[in-house]
């Protein structure tokens, strides 16, 4: 179980997290939501330990992050990263076996090219894009190559930061679904942020809305129409009016 | 606020930053101890920074020697010692010439490169990616860049220097009536090793300089296309004021009597 305890963070002024307290279980997929800028981002970030936080203790398994070993914790985790953060100079086949060819995942090249072959195809890519390069793809493939890298090394966490953001309605469903399919098949924990409500009915079993740097809402994706919380019960019929303030 | 208090917060920040990149410098050689060492990202930089920096070099080495043996040529004459232009040369280029000359082009070539290619990787959080995949930033991206322009760019000096005086060569026996084997033979009559070796050396401690720069910029840029030409501009002024500064006291430590 992954569990954040009373979380802060701040950046200067800007207080972020005013503390979090979440539990996401094991083999499940949690959808975050919640409006832009309320540190959705940081929150996941703060549990990969590429943030860290300014107060309160986050555990995976009951061990605290910032103690584990770094190397064997990351292991345990894929990231799709909302713009494919796809690097550049590598072809894609490269960047989806990116963990294979190096590290103490490294496998010799060829096995390494088969692996990623295999993932690009588990998310709808041929074999004809391997030896591309990121720049030479569209949006949504980058973000197919993003979660085949994810994927890459069989991960038993992965966290997915606005994985429809940027695409068309077909795109995002198909986005949706690979995912959806992925956690199911693998039986991978999934954390994943977005504000699209189309995204979270389709991947999620819980949802947990994050307003004001706290959680203000948790529970499984079937409740999530029946809560009679006004924030929730705002966002997710995407209304101008109530409690949250929307600056036009 | 009162000048001051604004003096002190200036001393201040330059102290923090002093300190900032003494850290980030020392973080990067202690990557060095510490393996893996990706071998291939240190033979793409070599190649990126030693063998595509060479036509550069080559160019400015060649017009600068030639404008020395002008100037040495015109200022000679005045006192009667036009024939000292085969040692000035020489000595002007491996001592101080061809090591700044190839610093600075080093700064204005590699380290905007390097500053603007991790501050876009910042800014796309590729660095970000990097450490979900397991692999530390400092040793995937700064080691191999700083490592390689220390090796490469004392090889670069040393080409830079030989060019120079090649430079000074071609225009005094072309246009002044110097003697081709007098020249030559003057030239490597009145240098000596520690000339070399102090050039080299210098070379060595601009490549450092100059990769650190880059990449501590990059990986401190700020947000969006702003901070990517902020962290490049910031790092060519950095590694430019630095590698003159490190000029001087390389010379002082090598030449003063």
């Amino acid at each position: 179980m992954i569990s954040l305890r009373d979380v802060h963070k701040a950046f200067g002024e800007n207080q972020v997290l005013r503390g979090v307290d979440l539990e996401i279980p094991l083999g499940t997929s949690t959808v975050i939501i919640g409006g832009s800028g309320t540190g959705k981002s940081v929150m996941l970030k703060a549990v990969l330990g590429l943030v860290a936080p300014d107060r309160g203790k986050i555990t995976l398994d009951g061990e605290d992050v910032t103690k584990a070993d770094r190397d064997a914790f990351l292991a345990r985790f894929g990231m799709l990263f909302q713009g494919g953060a796809l690097f550049d100079s590598l072809t894609v086949w490269q960047n989806v076996a990116f963990r294979l060819l190096r590290g103490s995942l490294k496998r010799p090249k060829s096995e390494a090219r088969k692996v990623a072959l295999e993932k690009l195809r588990r998310v709808g890519l041929t074999a004809d894009v391997a030896d591309r390069y990121p720049a030479e793809l569209s949006g949504g493939m980058q973000k197919r190559v993003g979660l085949a890298r994810a994927i890459a090394a069989e991960p038993e966490i992965i966290f997915f930061d606005e994985p429809t953001t940027g695409l068309d309605p077909i795109m995002a469903g198909v986005i949706n679904d690979l995912i959806r399919e992925i956690v199911t098949e693998m039986g991978a924990t999934a954390m994943t942020i977005t504000h699209d409500m189309t995204s979270v009915r389709a991947i999620a079993d819980n949802v947990a809305m994050l307003h004001g740097g706290r959680i203000r809402w948790t529970g499984p994706v079937d409740d999530m129409d029946r809560c009679d919380d006004p924030y929730v019960d705002q966002f997710i019929h995407g209304r101008a009016e109530g409690p949250i303030e929307a600056i036009r | 606020m009162n000048p001051l208090a604004r003096l002190g917060q200036a001393t201040l920040g330059s102290l923090a930053a002093v300190g900032r990149v003494t850290i980030f410098a020392w973080d990067t050689l202690t990557h060095l101890l510490r393996p893996p060492i990706y071998l291939r990202e240190v033979m793409i930089s070599l190649f990126q920074i030693g063998w595509l920096s060479l036509p550069v070099v080559g160019l400015t080495a060649v017009f600068t020697g030639g404008a020395l043996a002008l100037q040495i040529y015109a200022g000679g004459a005045r006192f009667n010692a036009e024939a000292v232009v085969p040692q000035i040369v020489a000595i002007g280029m491996v001592r101080e010439l061809g090591p700044v000359l190839v610093g600075l082009m080093i700064a204005a070539r590699v380290t905007s490169s390097i500053a603007a290619e991790i501050a876009t990787m910042k800014v796309t959080e590729q660095i970000d990616a990097l450490t979900t995949l397991s692999t530390n930033p400092m040793k995937y991206l700064t080691l191999p860049r700083v490592l390689a322009a220390t090796l490469v760019v004392p090889a670069l000096v040393a080409v830079g220097d030989v060019i120079g005086i090649f430079g000074g060569y071609a225009v005094a026996t072309g246009t002044l009536g110097f003697n081709p084997a007098t020249y030559i033979r003057n030239t490597v009559d009145f240098l000596e090793l520690s000339d070399i070796v102090s050039s080299l050396i210098k070379g060595a401690v601009f490549g450092f300089i100059a990769s650190l720069m880059g990449c501590y910029f990059g990986m401190h840029s700020g947000r969006g296309a702003q901070g990517v030409g902020k962290a490049t501009k910031g790092s060519v002024e950095a590694a430019a004021v630095l590698i003159l500064a490190a000029n001087f006291v390389l010379t002082g430590i090598f030449f003063s009597v």
